[in-house]
């Protein structure tokens, strides 16, 4: 560091000139250096950075598409959008908040907690996001607001639209319900629609599966923003194209009626046209509002309709499985035809039959003597069929009962569909590992046992016996090709058509089914399935009426019919569960006869109804209400519960709808599970009367 | 050659008018960017910066006529108080409780650690003139070197203003270098701060300090926080383009996606407007005005006024390459601003101070007088 030489001021100034010249050329590098950086930047990277500042700039906003409308087979709106009307505050422009909250408040009525609310929502809005004063308003309070609008800076009116199902209840299970999406749809697909405020999506039934048609697709709004989020300009707006409308095959005139002649039951009714297979009415009852469910639900209506013991989220027709009863010996006794049987070879019941160790009771204590073929049908009588499944073994039967409908799987667009069973010696060797016993024909021969359908197949076995056609259920509208015909005799058809339509018209056990129209007759079959084991004990002392039963312990009834008779249309089916053939107005015959007087002489159905309803404390929303109003009462709920809304889903797929109907159907199984020796009785035919 | 303009009095002729003329390009520019970062408005900006741009224009040119003694005598002193002003503005910040980089002397709020940029040059520059020049390669021409850099570095860096800390020091080891001091020592300063740096990191400086160089170092690591800065800058400059959007039409200016686009980020708000030729054009009058500072030092006689104009040319050098690589995300976000173009009076003030200075030094070095 320490150098001896000696230092001139020469050198010295030529050392600095170097050393400044040096100097210089660093200076000039740095500031090529910067020169160059500025052009990569302004230039090479141009496309990239004025990418970006688009995207700082312009704010997209999507418009969600006006969601396509599901109409019936005649155009009437199902599902349809209505026009709602909400009112918001943009906080920014607000300018005297005390003054403009007491205005609102009077003029739309807000209530103390609302108020609460609203402050609440300003005091941590940021800016120019809307605070939503309120929503759902009618067409006098958003005018009041509009009218008002110049001394209420700073308040937003707008008109959005909401989903709108006229029908209500009678539709619920049918097409399900929008809401909006759950966080989790949105990780799945990242789809910005899903985020975007206000938008709704199919939860359950044809909403859900139809969704891809009914969504359409959103429109896009471009405003030009500041950084802190302030509209500068409304850019171009692109109009997004609104869903496709979905016509079904269902008639919803008809739907409705059937859900309102189900009165208090939870049951279920599907009524098709037995020659193209459309299904023109689908009910499931008790149902859920889907409009409440559309707007959110609250907790405490959640919790009424998940603890009724009619199930009212279960979609009956599809996810219920049920002993079909009865319902099923004119199909048996098709096969029994197939099988070589004559319909004029008879069995004298005399009201029960020994078969190993366990003794098998018919209906009628003290047996309806000599029966054949159409008696059989007709009186339901169950030794008949336990007679000839003891003969032929019940897996001549099986195949028969298949191509009739059951355990089949059809393809409508509807989420969580159970099939049941149509069991024989392969099935339960496959289950059970045990072999088929005798018992087990004869349970199943009268519809019980192993045997689970659920409504549909029975509509669809019905309209199958009816029409001698393979018809398969269509729930949307198109072109419709005649089903081919079942490889049956049409004389064996014939044969069965007569025990049914005997069942109704000829002194059988569904003469309260008989139609008032002069000169069309109902064809149909009555069942009862048994959800308890009656004791030996018990039936030494007169078996117990289904009325002196709690209601999980009473007896399904079902009921399947086509007319007319002669030259049938339309085909059904009735499944009451726990119904217990108990009240005359409510039971099954009655219910069938009326839905299908409906389509053919629409005015005296709708007069008979008008005569019940009252009975049974008004229409359905009358009903609901009451009802919602008893829960309430019951509940003494906090407001909390009240006002706060549950992103609850339907079970449709999941468990909980399992377990219901496992729970409806799990006595039946036990009484199964205990082998011969059980006391199985269809009970069959007449309503019980209260006494 | 300097007589055809007859009428003009012969101190006016003999200022340096090409510089002045670029100085004043560079400020006016700055007012038209100020009018247009306030949306088309002189206010809040862009007149008062104009008022002030042309009082210390002015007061420039007036100590273009002080004679280069009185700089040599007042170095010393003048860096003397300085760090004493410092101290107090230290000890303030100590008893106020927080971190304070000005004094409030009733009429302005002096900003000692600003005087302190061309302070150090001055005191370096005299330094140097006084080292009998066979001193200047020995020990005993370093250490008060290094001595009169540290002191106000180290106050500096504690208030914490990195950014002034860097251009004291960076402008007082320029003066060293061109004085004479070994190379040798500066390539193992080199190697030493390179060694420093990681350790500095990690220990020496503030939580912000060490988020601004780490973000620097990877921006997109956090685009909504301390990278926010850098990213939308870099948007500005890059969409303005070869000719930019036009004149009070940068979106990111305008719609306030640019932070402090107004002072430190002034040149990003005019890259957007006037594209790369707005700001290759400001770039080459930048490098004008320091060529002939440098030329200024190149011509003057005595080392005193040949490090004086060298060094003020390096800190107007500074100024300027340290905000635009910030701007443009080639260095940390360190808070220097763009001389004559940014809003704000202190570095408008220094800047143009060194200018009076670097004239008046012209004006006695001259052979030749005016343009």
């Amino acid at each position: 560091m320490i150098e001896g030489s000696f230092v001139s001021e020469a050198s010295h100034s030529f050392s600095f000139s170097r050393r400044a010249w040096l100097l210089g050329i660093g200076q000039s590098a740095v500031g090529v250096a910067l020169a160059a950086r500025m052009g990569w930047l302004a230039v090479a990277q141009n496309k990239h950075f004025t990418q970006l500042s688009e995207s700082n700039r312009v704010n997209l906003t999507l418009v969600p598409p006006r969601r396509g409308w599901i109409v019936d087979r005649n155009g009437v709106p199902i599902a349809n959008n209505r026009t709602s009307f909400r009112v918001d505050i943009i906080p920014d422009r607000l300018e005297d908040r005390e003054q403009v909250l007491a205005t609102l408040a009077r003029l739309l009525t807000l209530t103390p907690e609302q108020i609460a609310r609203i402050g609440i929502d300003l005091d941590n809005a940021a800016g120019f996001q809307p605070v939503q004063i309120a929503d759902k308003l009618n067409w006098e309070q958003f005018a009041a607001v509009n009218v008002h609008l110049p001394e209420l800076p700073g308040v937003a009116p707008s008109q959005t639209f909401a989903r709108h199902y006229p029908a209500g209840a009678a539709v619920a299970h049918l097409t399900g319900y929008v809401g909006a999406p759950t966080a989790d749809q949105y990780k799945a697909t990242h789809e910005a629609l899903l985020v975007v405020p206000g938008f709704k999506l199919g939860k359950d039934g044809l909403e859900k599966t139809l969704e891809p048609a009914l969504r359409g697709t959103p429109g896009a709004k471009r405003n030009e923003v500041t950084a802190r989020g302030k509209l500068i300009a409304s850019l171009a707006t692109r109009p997004g194209t609104p869903g496709g409308n979905q016509r079904l095959t269902i008639d919803v005139g008809l739907q409705e009626y059937a859900a309102r002649r189900l009165g208090t039951n939870s049951g279920s009714a599907v009524v098709m046209d037995c020659q193209t297979g459309e299904i023109l009415s689908l009910v499931s009852m008790p149902a859920y509002d889907p409009n409440s469910f559309s707007d959110g639900i609250s907790h405490l209506e959640w919790n009424m309709l998940s603890q009724d013991d009619h199930v009212p989220l279960m979609n009956k027709v599809t996810q219920g499985l049920y002993p079909p009863g009865s319902t099923v010996k004119p199909m048996h006794a098709l096969a029994l035809l197939e099988a070589g049987v004559q319909p004029s070879d008879g069995v004298v019941c005399t009201g029960s039959i020994r078969v190993g160790t366990g003794t098998f009771h018919c209906h009628a204590k003290h047996g309806h003597g000599h029966v054949d073929m159409k008696r059989a049908i007709a009186q339901s009588c169950d030794i008949y069929f336990f007679e000839m499944a003891r003969r032929l073994g019940y897996d001549r039967f099986a195949p028969i009962v298949r191509q009739m409908g059951l355990e089949q799987k059809f393809d409508l667009p509807l989420a969580g569909q159970r099939f049941g069973t149509v069991p024989d010696s392969a099935w339960k060797m496959r289950h059970y590992k045990q072999r088929w016993t005798v018992a087990d024909s004869i349970n199943a021969s009268i519809g019980q046992g192993y045997v689970l359908a659920n409504p549909l197949q029975l509509a669809v076995m019905a309209a199958r016996i009816a029409s001698g056609r393979a018809i398969q259920p269509r729930l949307l509208a198109g072109n419709v090709g005649q089903p081919p015909l079942l490889p049956f005799d049409p004389a064996h058809l014939d044969i069965i058509r007569a025990g049914m339509d005997a069942v109704v018209n000829g002194g059988g056990t569904g003469g309260a089914a008989r139609l008032a129209i002069p000169g069309v007759r109902l064809a149909a079959k009555t069942g009862t399935a048994q959800v308890r084991r009656i004791t030996m004990a018990e039936r030494a002392h007169g078996v117990l009426k289904n009325g002196a039963l709690p209601f999980k312990l009473r007896d399904h009834a079902l009921f399947v019919c086509f007319a007319p008779a002669d030259n049938p249309r339309y085909a059904a089916s009735v499944v009451l569960e726990h119904g217990g053939h108990t009240v005359r107005a409510l039971d099954t015959p009655g219910v069938g006869r009326d839905i299908m007087t409906y389509l053919l002489d629409r005015d005296r159905a709708l007069a008979s109804l008008a005569a019940l309803e009252p009975e049974w404390g008004g229409d359905i929303t009358t009903r609901m209400a009451a009802q919602a109003a008893a829960y309430k009462a019951a509940q003494a709920p906090t407001a909390a519960a009240e006002a706060t809304k549950t992103d609850a889903v339907v079970p449709t797929d999941s468990s909980a709808v399992e377990n219901a109907t496992d729970a409806a159907n799990s006595q039946a199984a036990a009484l199964q599970a205990r082998g011969p020796g059980g006391n199985s009785v269809a009970e069959d035919g007449t309503t019980e009367q209260d006494e | 050659m300097r007589g055809r303009l007859g009428f003009v009095p012969e101190p006016v002729a003999q200022l340096p008018w090409r510089v002045i003329m670029m100085v004043l390009a560079i400020g006016c520019f700055g007012l038209v960017v100020l009018y247009s970062a306030a949306g088309g408005s002189v206010r809040p900006w862009a007149w008062s910066q104009g008022i002030r741009f042309f009082a210390f224009l002015t007061a420039s040119i007036m100590l273009s006529r002080v004679p280069e003694r009185i700089w040599k005598a007042g170095a010393l002193p003048a860096y003397g108080l300085l760090v004493l002003a410092l101290v107090a503005v230290e000890l303030l910040g100590k008893i106020s409780g927080g971190s304070q980089r000005w004094l409030d002397l009733g009429l302005i709020r002096l900003q000692p650690s600003e005087l302190m940029k061309p302070a150090i040059i001055l005191a370096l520059a005299r330094f140097y003139d006084i080292l009998p020049i066979a001193e200047t390669r020995r020990w005993s021409g370093i250490w008060p070197a290094a001595a009169l850099i540290g002191v106000p570095a180290a106050l500096v860096m504690l208030q914490p203003d990195l950014g002034t800390a860097i251009m004291i020091g960076a402008g007082g080891v320029v003066i060293m270098f061109l004085a004479g001091v070994p190379l040798r020592l500066f390539v193992a300063g080199v190697l030493a701060v390179a060694v420093a740096a990681p350790l500095a990191l990690r220990f020496a400086l503030h939580d912000y300090q060490r988020n601004r160089i780490l973000i620097f170092l990877d921006p997109e690591s956090d685009p909504l926080g301390t990278g926010y800065h850098i990213s939308q800058s870099k948007i500005a400059i890059g969409s303005g383009g070869l000719l930019g959007k036009g004149f009070l039409h940068g979106t990111q200016s305008q719609l306030d996606y640019l932070p402090e686009r107004q002072t430190d980020f002034v040149f990003a708000t005019m890259a957007e407007e006037w594209g790369l030729v707005g700001g290759v054009l400001l770039i080459l009058f930048f490098f004008l005005v320091i060529r002939w500072a440098m030329g200024v030092a190149g011509r003057a006689q005595g080392r005193f006024a040949r490090l004086t104009a060298a060094g003020l040319a390096t800190t107007i050098f500074f100024y300027v390459a340290i905000n635009l690589a910030m701007v443009m995300g080639m260095a940390p976000v360190v808070g220097i601003p763009l001389p004559l173009v940014s809003f704000g009076g202190s570095a408008q003030m220094t800047v143009l101070l060194s200018l009076g200075i670097l004239m008046s030094i012209d004006r006695q070095n001259r052979r030749t007088p005016g343009w």
